[in-house]
């Protein structure tokens, strides 16, 4: 069978179950006896094995196989869980991962066994149980067919309970009871039976769980398992209403075969993401066989119906009548189908408190139809803006000016309200990458021996998904910083007074337009007089200079190119590459960085990234005779300075507003704009932000506030840092978004 | 209207020994550039300035939505420039997959055929100094010479000053 087409799925899955696994071990090396987390774990590493076993990934298999053993075991109270199991786990998973990033890669697992990982787990196995010895057998033969007979073993025992609780309402799931067969039907189900020997007919109904997302394929997977053994005779709903998706969580089928029930439940069993598997011998069904009777004993639930269908298929006769057939027995099976699913919702709660995600309705999509919209969006605005600018210009003298300028403010709002809500679709929630980093912590504070406790908040928050992306590596450097260089060893936080166990902070939030993310430790905070002298050996800045420094702008020292404090350089953080690099990306994204810092109290490195990167509302304003964007987002106020209100401090234009004294930019001389020769009056200034810091930026003239599409500047050309992108007019013609982070 | 579009050039016949080169002059000089390399011939339209930029990168246009930047041939060769006449032209080109960039040209002469025997190589056994050199090689026709344009060359150019 060709699973190629499955593959995406799988490795979408398999992600979610290696970040499952993941969390769970986490919160299991703190609680060695928490049942939820160990029967969370055992179901990941389940379905891990069964996902990979149908995909054919033989090594993959055979290792969560032995994961979901010693699980297996913990559950049934043979061992006990240890710290030293816990790391072998983590380093299973990590093996996991990386079959699945060569999977990824190249559809292929590749060829390592990890035999010293599955070694590992069977010895701590057999340790505990003294009766791993057995088990190695079968392992060391791994190919598939014993594999799946042991998986089967334990599914079996699994179905066994379940199958007690079924004993007491039989009723409840055997919905291939209610499958409506034709006499014509019975008759040749009966000759089919006859035919084969040693077979018998059986009636299944399979209940997928309803965290299922692509229950289509899922049922193609159990129907596969089913041809393996035997043939399908009938389904309900159809096959191609199976496939459409066309039904709630159930399905139903006859069935000949010549296994015994039970094996063919134990098969169908094994298929991950099936809750529930009702088999049982039928022959019942089409016994009845007597053309006149209308009564059959085993529809006695709704003889109604049946009469009703009776006269319709003597009526359409022929093979049309199917169908007629198919659609009231889904009719029918919906509504007692509420019933059964209510009543599989109640043994679930009953058995385990865990809440299981409430799935909603919703669609993968790829990123790249995504973009599409954005940037068929993108158009529609700049179409948008097109139509503003001719009716400002060209119409203001006509009567009809009115109607029309009504039906362009009806387009802005309807373009406005079109690119949120694809901003919205495309908002990702930051906890996709927060997860991975309290692995990465526990790992550093394994590695560095100091004892870290990490608190993360604000995973709820959503971002662009193109940042989503790109933040991570900057977040993971931070984090390294903080647990490195940030956090003191554990005698030096005694001698001075604090718990011995650091504390790393990561939190999101938004404000605004923008999002803030903190990442913030208790540790030793920074040391300004040794970053001074540090840039003082490096050349950075004299010795006067770094008197007179304040010292906000020493901890910006930091941020420059080739600075790093730390005397030595660690396996961990300090290859040279510092946090020049991670403010550079940050302000790639459009955002900033800062730093705050008490001595003894800790770090805080707070991250400002914008909610959207593609369109943004700018001020538009002139400088000679070009025009430029500046990003609303920036803007503080706009104030009109008296030329004669200029102070002048070390050589440098400043104004003081309000009693701050703010910076003066002149943007005309700092973007080489050709002088018009153009002397006003008074100095228009736009106040930007950046952080705590504030600079007035000097304008020629505002022209107005506009949506603006960023675009990027083109290829093969160095724009200045302080040019973040481009954008088109109105009137086609070109204006520069200025990257007012990057001015200060 | 002596508009040459894509769609021209590809209809114009096409041996294995013969490549298509548009000519174009600047200055006293002509120039080829082989045909594969052209998305598209525009009139000159206004360019905006981008602050810091290369010297020889006049700016960027706004080629229907999609912002293109644009080099002057003449400043990029060391030519001195001339103002923009009505024969000035941009032609926009694909150097690599996926990106665009536009020459400010003079004026386009005509498509010609180039067999390879007309076509004067670059000493290219002199590789070292050959490297980074703009052109290609000379063209023969018609009595005239033309330097070929070797258009990687011209453009990726990894130039860090400004």
């Amino acid at each position: 069978m060709d699973v190629s087409q499955y593959l995406e799925m799988f490795i979408d899955e398999s992600k979610e179950h290696i970040q499952t696994l993941s969390d769970q071990l986490m919160i299991l090396e703190k609680e060695h006896d928490n049942v939820d987390t160990i029967n969370e774990i055992f179901r990941a590493a389940h379905s891990l094995k069964g996902m990979a076993g149908t995909m054919g990934y033989k090594r993959m298999q055979r290792l969560t196989h032995d994961m979901e053993n010693v699980f297996q075991e913990i559950r049934s109270d043979n061992m006990k869980v240890e710290p030293e199991l816990v790391d072998v786990l983590f380093d299973g998973l990590d093996a996991i991962s990386s079959y699945l990033d060569n999977i990824i890669e190249s559809a292929d697992e590749g060829t390592e066994d990890n035999e010293d990982i599955i070694n590992a787990l069977n010895s701590i196995v057999e340790k505990a149980t003294g009766k791993g010895s057995q088990e190695d057998e079968n392992k060391t033969d791994s190919d598939s067919s014993s594999n799946v007979s042991e998986s089967s073993e334990s599914v079996v025992s699994e179905s066994e309970n379940n199958s007690k609780v079924e004993d007491k309402a039989p009723e409840d799931g055997e919905n291939f009871r209610k499958i409506k067969l034709s006499d014509f039907e019975k008759k040749s189900f009966r000759e089919v039976l006859l035919e084969e020997d040693g077979s018998i007919l059986l009636g299944i109904t399979v209940f997928l769980s309803e965290s299922c997302i692509l229950k289509s394929a899922r049922s193609f997977l159990v129907f596969k398992v089913l041809e393996e053994h035997g043939e399908v005779l009938k389904s309900s709903p159809s096959v191609q209403d199976i496939e459409d998706e066309k039904f709630d969580l159930d399905f139903s089928v006859l069935y000949l075969s010549n296994l015994p029930a039970e094996d063919i439940k134990a098969a169908i069993a094994n298929v991950s993401e099936v809750e529930k598997v009702y088999v049982s011998v039928c022959d019942d069904m089409i016994d009845n066989f007597d053309p006149n009777d209308t009564n059959k004993p085993s529809d006695k639930e709704t003889p109604d119906i049946d009469k009703k269908e009776e006269s319709n298929e003597t009526s359409d006769k022929g093979s049309d009548s199917d169908d007629n057939v198919d659609k009231k027995g889904e009719n029918t099976e919906n509504k007692s189908v509420g019933g059964a699913a209510a009543a599989v919702k109640v043994q679930e709660k009953s058995k385990s408190k865990s809440s299981k995600p409430n799935i909603g309705r919703t669609v993968r999509v790829d990123i790249e139809k995504l973009d599409d919209l954005m940037n068929l969006v993108s158009e529609l605005i700049i179409a948008k803006n097109g139509l503003v600018s001719i009716s400002a210009e060209k119409l203001s003298g006509d009567p009809n000016n009115n109607a029309i300028n009504e039906q362009i403010e009806y387009l802005e709002s309807v373009t406005t309200n079109l690119h949120e809500s694809v901003m919205k679709v495309r908002m990702v929630p930051i906890e996709t990458i927060f997860s991975r980093f309290p692995r990465m912590v526990r790992d550093l504070s394994k590695k560095l021996n100091k004892k870290i406790e990490f608190h993360v908040s604000g995973g709820e928050t959503e971002l662009d998904r193109t940042v989503i992306d790109e933040i991570g590596d900057p977040l993971q450097h931070l984090l390294r910083n903080a647990a490195d260089h940030g956090l003191e060893d554990e005698e030096t936080r005694k001698a001075a007074g604090k718990d011995e166990t650091g504390n790393i902070y990561l939190n999101a939030y938004q404000v605004g337009n923008n999002i803030v993310i903190e990442v913030k430790d208790d540790g030793a905070g920074m040391d300004i007089e040794k970053i001074k002298r540090k840039g003082i050996e490096k050349g950075i800045i004299t010795q006067e200079m770094a008197d007179m420094m304040p010292d906000d702008e020493a901890i910006d020292l930091l941020f420059r190119p080739s600075f790093s404090t730390s005397e030595e350089i660690t396996d961990i953080s300090g290859r040279g590459v510092g946090l020049d690099v991670v403010k550079t990306k940050i302000e790639e994204l459009g955002g900033s960085i800062e730093c705050r810092s008490e001595l003894n109290e800790g770090s805080t490195f707070i991250i400002k990234l914008p909610l959207t990167l593609a369109i943004i509302q700018t001020l538009m304003v002139q400088l000679g005779n070009e025009k430029y964007a500046i990003p609303l987002g920036n803007i503080q106020t706009i104030e009109d300075i008296p030329l004669d209100s200029i102070r002048h401090v070390q050589g440098k234009e400043v104004i003081n507003l309000r009693g701050r004294v703010i910076p003066l930019l002149r943007l005309d001389s700092l973007l080489d704009v050709p002088d018009v020769g153009y002397i006003p009056e008074s100095l228009m200034v736009v106040i930007v932000e950046k952080g705590d810091k504030v600079a007035g930026l000097v304008v020629d003239n505002l022209i107005g506030q506009q949506e603006s599409v960023i675009k990027p500047i083109g290829d093969y050309i160095n724009a200045s840092r302080s040019i973040g992108g481009a954008t088109i007019l109105g009137n086609g013609e070109i204006a520069l978004i200025l990257e007012v982070n990057a001015l200060f | 209207m002596e508009k040459i579009t894509v769609s021209d050039l590809q209809n114009l016949q096409s041996d294995s020994n013969v490549i298509q080169y548009v000519m174009i002059s600047a200055g006293d000089e002509y120039f080829g550039i082989d045909i594969k390399y052209i998305d598209n011939i525009v009139r000159y339209q206004h360019v905006t300035r981008i602050p810091k930029a290369q010297k020889y990168f006049k700016g960027v246009i706004n080629l229907r939505g999609e912002i293109i930047s644009v080099m002057n041939l003449r400043s990029k060769l060391g030519i001195p420039e001339i103002d923009i006449t009505k024969n000035t032209r941009i032609i926009i080109l694909k150097p690599e997959e996926d990106t665009s960039v536009g020459i400010i040209v003079d004026e386009i002469k005509e498509v010609i055929n180039l067999h390879e025997g007309d076509i004067e190589k670059s000493n290219t056994s002199d590789n070292g100094e050959i490297k980074g050199s703009y052109l290609d090689g000379i063209g023969k026709y018609d009595n005239m010479l033309i330097s070929l344009l070797n258009i990687q060359n011209l453009i990726i150019e990894k130039d860090v000053m400004n």
